[in-house]
């Protein structure tokens, strides 16, 4: 197997280096004595707290650093997932496939669900990571931009390839190369979520929605349409509608499609950008055509007959929540054997069957067909040939240009 | 303190020997103090101190933050986001006054006239608290639907044409507008108006009443001169209580708002989890803080009451 092996150093490595040489052992006690005696003359003031507490540089080294693995002794696995993220059997105590891996494997998993938000989630094992110590987690999902940043941070750890056999050669190709994890050395998809436009027929009366450009255009729906307030998934689909890919654009090209969405935001075109509170309006009919998440509306149109998508054809977005093992973790060999587990195209298969989300693995289609014709048909949840090939995904960003869109998305969201 | 050294010193020979006992007397309250201070100490001093260092950093996520005395983050956030600051301002004040005309009238039944039901009002009023504060704001969502009656009978009315032309609504329609926010603070806030309201208006001694009755005052006059002022602790604490927490709300607007409606909570929100730019969130946190408490400050001495209920 193929492992991407950066052959010139990343800016993140330069930077390490260059800090490694200035606050190296050599540099400390000037430092540390000027450190001391700041904070002495400022103590006097009652003020001297207040140097004490910067935040540490957050980089570290390139690959993760690793704990002793206490897999071979220990046949546990803590496992940190989004809230109602994986299979559930009726008596809504049980996971299926968790069991069976158990049953397979004797390692019995601690599966808690303390995702809710990326942000939160990150805010939250920040200090543990950038401190360089274990986060209690073996595993966690997250989603590829927010993964991009822990990998980039060196905060998780490098997979070992001879442990996912499954997962290497069911990948679906579209995932298999992501700009910021070439390869996949460090994660693997848990669950694909593409981003589409959805509506609700009766709100539209008529009127014909098949891409961003209508929801931006047409008076018709003046106040009526809701994009989404995750950056990439909004502007991604702005950028796509403008001929633009979301691959490999420029500076000017996201601030054009800024500008697009700002003139229909004061027009009053735009509600609102929302989270995931958009599906009650759009049942109810407030808004009648929306940038939407796949895995909402699979479910919204079983409850409700009125919600439909369309995939535009300027192509759609797909993004990723993905598998990580973050620093410092216990059981590393066990969590990239539950990782494995689950690229067997007939666990992917009872994870699809329940949680309506793009499944990443190869394969899965017999399988669901088995457990539910409907689903393995269903182009959103299992994506063929045609489907792949509209799929489209956000390049990595720098911390600066993360930084500079995430402002301007900001200003254009009203703060 | 005193009771204690009395009983354990002997009583003839007060000064001779009274260090013990006296020593142990008086660290007692401080004792007492502990897990007060303590608290004050971890969650309120120590935080503040960490945040006060935070907003006065440079840096990046990468490259760690470093204590740089960057004083400029705050006139550069209050520069940029001053519109933001203003439209809180100006919404906790509009649902404050809201929360007083609704609230007044309400607590002055329970206290006065509401005699065997009075419990029972007073449990309507605390209900909603049993559910979360998410829910009862996302129940907006449903109350003020672009087709539900409500919405309904004030198109019909033309109510909404007047509020459209005065910019608190945008069009035929109440959500997503400034209106549906004030709104929504209004009721969340509401129970925090009434209950001190209600405590200082039920302590007033009804024969008051009646010797402004024997002076010849009319109900208005009494109500003016007697009743009004002697509430007021409970409109000053009311206010308070009402106007701070929805100065810093962000929720309501992020629920039932739209772009041009965010608040300064939304703005620290945003700042802290997506921009990751700590200092300017911590700034920005600060100048709420100050801006709340120059306001309160001034409120409180021009409103002239002594005692807060």
């Amino acid at each position: 197997m193929e492992q991407y092996e950066p052959e010139r150093l990343s800016p993140v490595q330069l930077a390490a280096m260059r800090r490694s040489l200035r606050s190296g052992r050599a540099s400390l006690t000037r430092r540390s004595l000027l450190r001391a005696s700041a904070g002495g003359a400022l103590a006097v003031g009652g003020l001297g707290a207040l140097t004490g507490c910067g935040i540490p540089a957050a980089g570290r080294t390139q690959g993760g650093t690793s704990a002793q693995d206490h897999s071979a002794t220990e046949k546990t696995l803590s496992f940190s997932n989004w809230t109602e993220y994986i299979d559930l059997d009726d008596s809504g105590k049980h996971h299926p496939t968790l069991e069976t891996f158990r049953k397979r494997t004797g390692i019995s998993v601690k599966y808690t669900e303390d995702i809710n938000d990326n942000n939160e989630f990150f805010a939250k094992i920040k200090p543990q990571l950038a401190a360089g110590q274990d986060t209690g987690r073996d595993l966690i999902v997250l989603t590829d931009w927010l993964a991009a940043r822990v990998i980039r941070l060196g905060w998780v750890q490098k997979l070992d390839p001879s442990n996912l056999p499954h997962a290497y050669t069911n990948l679906s190709p579209q995932f298999r190369n992501p700009d910021w994890d070439p390869g996949r050395a460090y994660s693997y998809p848990w669950q694909g979520i593409p981003t589409i436009v959805a509506f609700n027929k009766k709100a539209l009366d008529g009127i014909e929605v098949k891409s961003v450009s209508d929801l931006l255009d047409n008076p018709k729906l003046k106040g009526r349409v809701s994009f989404l307030s995750e950056m990439r998934d909004t502007m991604g689909m702005t950028l796509l509608d403008m001929g633009k890919d979301p691959a490999k654009f420029t500076d000017d090209d996201y601030d054009a499609a800024i500008a697009r969405l700002q003139k229909a935001v004061d027009k009053g075109q735009i509600r609102r950008f929302t989270g995931n509170d958009y599906t009650s309006d759009l049942t109810k009919g407030d808004i009648a055509a929306c940038v939407a998440w796949a895995g909402d509306i699979v479910q919204l149109k079983n409850d409700s007959p009125d919600v439909d998508f369309v995939i535009p054809d300027s192509g759609y977005m797909t993004s990723t929540d993905n598998l990580l093992v973050p620093n410092k973790a216990r059981h590393k060999t066990n969590a990239e054997r539950l990782i494995d587990f689950y690229y067997e195209p007939e666990q992917a298969a009872e994870l699809a069957a329940y949680i309506n989300y793009a499944t990443p693995v190869e394969g899965v289609k017999p399988y669901l067909a088995k457990i539910d014709q409907d689903a393995a048909n269903n182009p959103l949840i299992v994506p063929d040939k045609a489907m792949q090939a509209r799929s489209h995904s956000f390049r990595a960003l720098s911390q600066k240009e993360e930084t500079a869109y995430e402002e301007k998305f900001a200003k254009l969201t009203g703060a | 303190m005193a009771t204690v050294t009395e009983a354990e010193a002997p009583p003839l020979a007060p000064e001779t020997d009274p260090k013990p006992p006296r020593k142990r007397g008086r660290l007692v309250p401080y004792w007492l103090l502990l897990p007060g201070l303590l608290w004050l100490v971890i969650f309120f001093a120590l935080p503040m101190i960490y945040q006060a260092s935070t907003s006065v950093q440079t840096g990046s996520l990468e490259e760690g933050y470093k204590v740089t005395w960057h004083f400029a983050t705050y006139w550069d956030s209050l520069t940029e986001y001053w519109p933001q600051f203003l439209r809180s301002v100006s919404y906790a004040a509009a649902a404050t006054v809201l929360c007083l005309l609704l609230g007044y009238p309400l607590a002055y039944l329970i206290a006065f006239r509401a005699g065997r039901w009075r419990n029972l009002i007073m449990i309507l009023v605390i209900a909603p608290f049993f559910t979360s504060f998410l829910i009862r704001t996302l129940a907006w969502k449903t109350i003020l639907a672009d087709s539900g009656p409500v919405v309904g009978a004030l198109n019909t009315l033309h109510v909404l044409d007047v509020t459209t032309w005065l910019g608190w609504t945008a069009g035929d329609r109440v959500l997503a507008t400034p209106l549906a926010v004030v709104c929504g603070l209004t009721y969340n806030f509401l129970p925090f108006m009434i209950l001190p309201l209600y405590t200082s208006l039920e302590r007033i001694d009804g024969r008051l009443h009646e010797a402004a009755g024997d002076l010849y005052a009319r109900p208005w006059t009494t109500f003016r001169k007697v009743t009004f002022p002697l509430s007021m602790p409970g409109v000053v604490s009311g206010t308070l209580l009402t106007f701070i927490p929805a100065a810093g709300d962000y929720v309501n607007a992020e629920l039932l708002g739209s772009t041009d409606t965010r608040m300064i909570g939304n703005v620290i929100q945003t700042q802290f989890l997506r921009i990751l730019d700590y200092p300017t969130a911590a700034a920005l946190s600060f100048i709420l803080m100050a801006a709340i408490l120059l306001m309160v400050t001034v409120y409180i001495r021009r409103s002239g009451t002594e005692d807060l209920v």
